[in-house]
């Protein structure tokens, strides 16, 4: 897994930029993403992820470079050619509504129907079947189709968001920040269905800031900093160590750590600025 | 869980940990699920201002319980019904409009003006009205879609804009403050028998009752079996999300915002017709009974939840409340306070239903 594949990479995009006016979002970014590998991005706040991902799900243009999708360069008219091209986004937030039920999430905007004309109906049985299945191939059992997802835990509706989006036939699947609002066993179970969308052969996009979370899962590790490529690694090449140390900025973060151990009065903030010390190295 | 699926179970998943179900959800029972349905709660409400009108009934011969009381208070119930069900499904779509009371009036006044004004067929004006109603919900709708504002600002300057124009136009063209409609225009008789007239003579109950029980029904197939019923849902639950999957958030809003209008048009024509004329004052007020039949009827106000049926139980307590208390001989007056209680009553039950339906496990 940690070799780089052969082959033509599912997406991939060459010295992209954006710009928005004066301000410089993306500089020179490249990345590939192939089938059956989780390629995570890593980066601070205002690191550019959210550009980036925009840009893959067709919402943004880059100003610059190329964006590949089997080897043949596209440009998105907006989200709706990005979905038709296979690149779905599950948004952390927007992943479903709470008050209803899980078959109607899962086929929401796209439902299924029987009957022509004003007798245009629901095929829930269809529905329900399906969500099923679908839910079961992502090794969750639901008893109850009927059930509201509000009730789910938050892992579990990030995983009806990923199995809607894979039914839908989602080549390439972007994770923004799935893990950023769950606790530790939550976010255990979302990276569960990291690697199990992986493991069918998608091509996974994990953005997160968190690289605890996202060296178990990654193939690949993109870093941001600041809209610019900071490195690119296989995992073979690099460590969590590494990865934490480079995320956090090493020099930065020890400075920030001085600094608040001057600034320390009491003794919680002197536990953070030693926690970021031992961060930094 | 296992108690209300029937459905065989999928071949067995793989179990990992923490896949499987979880097990404080395994007790749910019968009576549970029952309670999660929206318009349960105005189903017993319903029962029980049923049975307490019944019992402090004052008039000989106990007129509440009988086929005469029962043609009272749905004729009571039923435009209130009509309203409430539009209403209801615009608040699941997340939204208000506080200018459904006085449409009614609007619209009955246009259908008198353009019958006596105009000498247009009953007829053409009912379709001229309809088309009206339907421009004044998009119009509320597109403000409220491209501003961002709350509804319920914008229908509330629809509101005034339309409480105002009754009476001015009203008064700048007859003098007075009604349009007097005779039964001679034509196309009035038919218009009349569709619209305004009885059914089941002797008890002779209001053609209004139909027209509610139908629309009851459709709305209720229409918000649980078809597309549109599940976008309802997803874009007063979280437009967000909805827009998100490829839901067109703005046409949905739209949609419901036309249909509610056109509903008050619906009322507003059969008001012109039953009465052979209209009031200016008509319909004003009337839009916060329709809010309280479909939040009694299990409606969130924030939007996501509710249902049709439940709307026109609300309605229905509405009906009962307002022919009982005059069959009880109490003094009209108290007619709003106890639908200001039991309004006060539907919304804690509401408020606790929506904690346990959207509680997350974190």
């Amino acid at each position: 897994m940690s070799e780089p594949k052969n082959g033509v990479p599912l997406l991939e995009v060459r010295h992209v930029s954006k710009y928005f006016g004066s301000v410089i979002a993306l500089r020179d970014i490249s990345m590939q993403v192939h089938a059956g590998e989780v390629t995570c991005v890593l980066g601070d706040n205002g690191a550019g992820k959210s550009t980036l991902i925009k840009i893959l799900s067709g919402v943004h243009t880059h100003d610059e470079g190329e964006f590949l999708i089997d080897g043949k360069e596209v440009h998105f008219g907006g989200p709706r050619d990005a979905r038709a091209a296979g690149i779905s986004v599950v948004f952390q937030d927007l992943a479903t509504v709470p008050l209803m039920s899980i078959w109607r999430n899962f086929f929401l905007g796209s439902e299924p129907t029987i009957g022509v004309g004003p007798a245009r109906v629901l095929d829930s049985g269809f529905a329900k079947r399906v969500m099923r299945e679908e839910m079961g191939k992502m090794g969750i059992d639901v008893r109850d189709p009927n059930q509201v997802v509000g009730t789910l835990s938050g892992g579990e509706r990030q995983a009806v968001a990923i199995a809607r989006a894979v039914y839908f036939g989602a080549k390439v699947l972007i994770l923004d920040e799935p893990t950023s609002a769950l606790g530790v066993r939550q976010s255990g179970i979302v990276l569960k269905y990291v690697v199990q969308a992986r493991e069918r052969g998608l091509g996974v996009i994990f953005i997160t800031h968190n690289p605890h979370h996202a060296f178990p899962v990654g193939d690949r590790f993109v870093l941001l900093n600041r809209g610019r490529l900071m490195g690119s690694y296989a995992k073979n090449e690099t460590s969590l160590d590494e990865l934490t140390k480079m995320m956090a900025g090493g020099e930065e973060l020890e400075r920030l750590s001085m600094e608040l151990e001057k600034l320390a009065a009491d003794p919680g903030l002197k536990q953070v600025a030693r926690e970021l010390r031992e961060e930094a190295g | 869980m296992s108690v209300a699926s029937t459905q065989p179970r999928p071949s067995p998943a793989p179990q990992q940990a923490g896949a499987g179900r979880d097990e404080r959800l395994a007790g749910i029972s019968v009576v549970t699920r029952l309670l999660q349905r929206p318009e349960l709660g105005a189903l017993i409400g319903a029962l029980a201002v049923y049975l307490l009108f019944a019992t402090v009934d004052a008039t000989p011969g106990h007129l509440f319980t009988s086929i005469a009381g029962m043609q009272n208070w749905t004729d009571a119930a039923s435009t209130y019904g009509i309203m409430a069900v539009a209403v209801a499904l615009l608040m699941i779509g997340g939204e208000f409009d506080l200018s459904a009371g006085v449409m009614t009036g609007t619209s009955g006044l246009l259908l008198g003006m353009l019958i006596t004004r105009q000498q247009v067929n009953v007829w053409v004006g009912i379709v001229i009205v309809l088309i009206f109603a339907g421009i004044i919900g998009a119009a509320n709708g597109l403000l409220v879609v491209r501003t961002k504002l709350p509804s319920f600002i914008i229908t509330l300057a629809t509101f005034f804009v339309l409480r105002g124009v009754d009476v001015g136009v009203t008064r700048l063209l007859t003098n007075t403050v009604r349009f007097d409609i005779s039964d001679q225009s034509p196309g009035f008789a038919s218009a009349q028998s569709i619209f305004g007239s009885t059914f089941l003579a002797p008890y002779n109950f209001q053609d209004a009752v139909l027209w509610w029980i139908a629309i009851t029904v459709i709305a209720t197939l229409v918000l649980t079996q078809t597309t549109f019923g599940n976008w309802i849902f997803a874009v007063g639950g979280d437009a967000n999300a909805a827009r998100a999957v490829g839901v067109p958030v703005g046409r949905t809003k739209v949609i419901l915002f036309m249909y509610t209008a056109m509903s008050a048009a619906v009322v507003g024509i059969m008001v012109a017709l039953r009465f052979k004329g209209i009031q200016s004052g008509q319909g004003v007020g009337l839009e916060f009974f329709y809010i309280i039949a479909a939040v009694v009827g299990g409606c969130l106000l924030t939007g996501g939840y509710g249902s049709a049926i439940g709307a026109s139980l609300g309605a229905l307590i509405i009906g009962f409340a307002q022919i009982g208390i005059i069959f009880a001989n109490w003094d009209s007056n108290w007619y709003y306070t106890f639908l200001g209680v039991i309004l006060f009553v539907a919304v804690g039950v509401n408020t606790v239903v929506r904690r346990r339906a959207a509680s997350a496990r974190r």
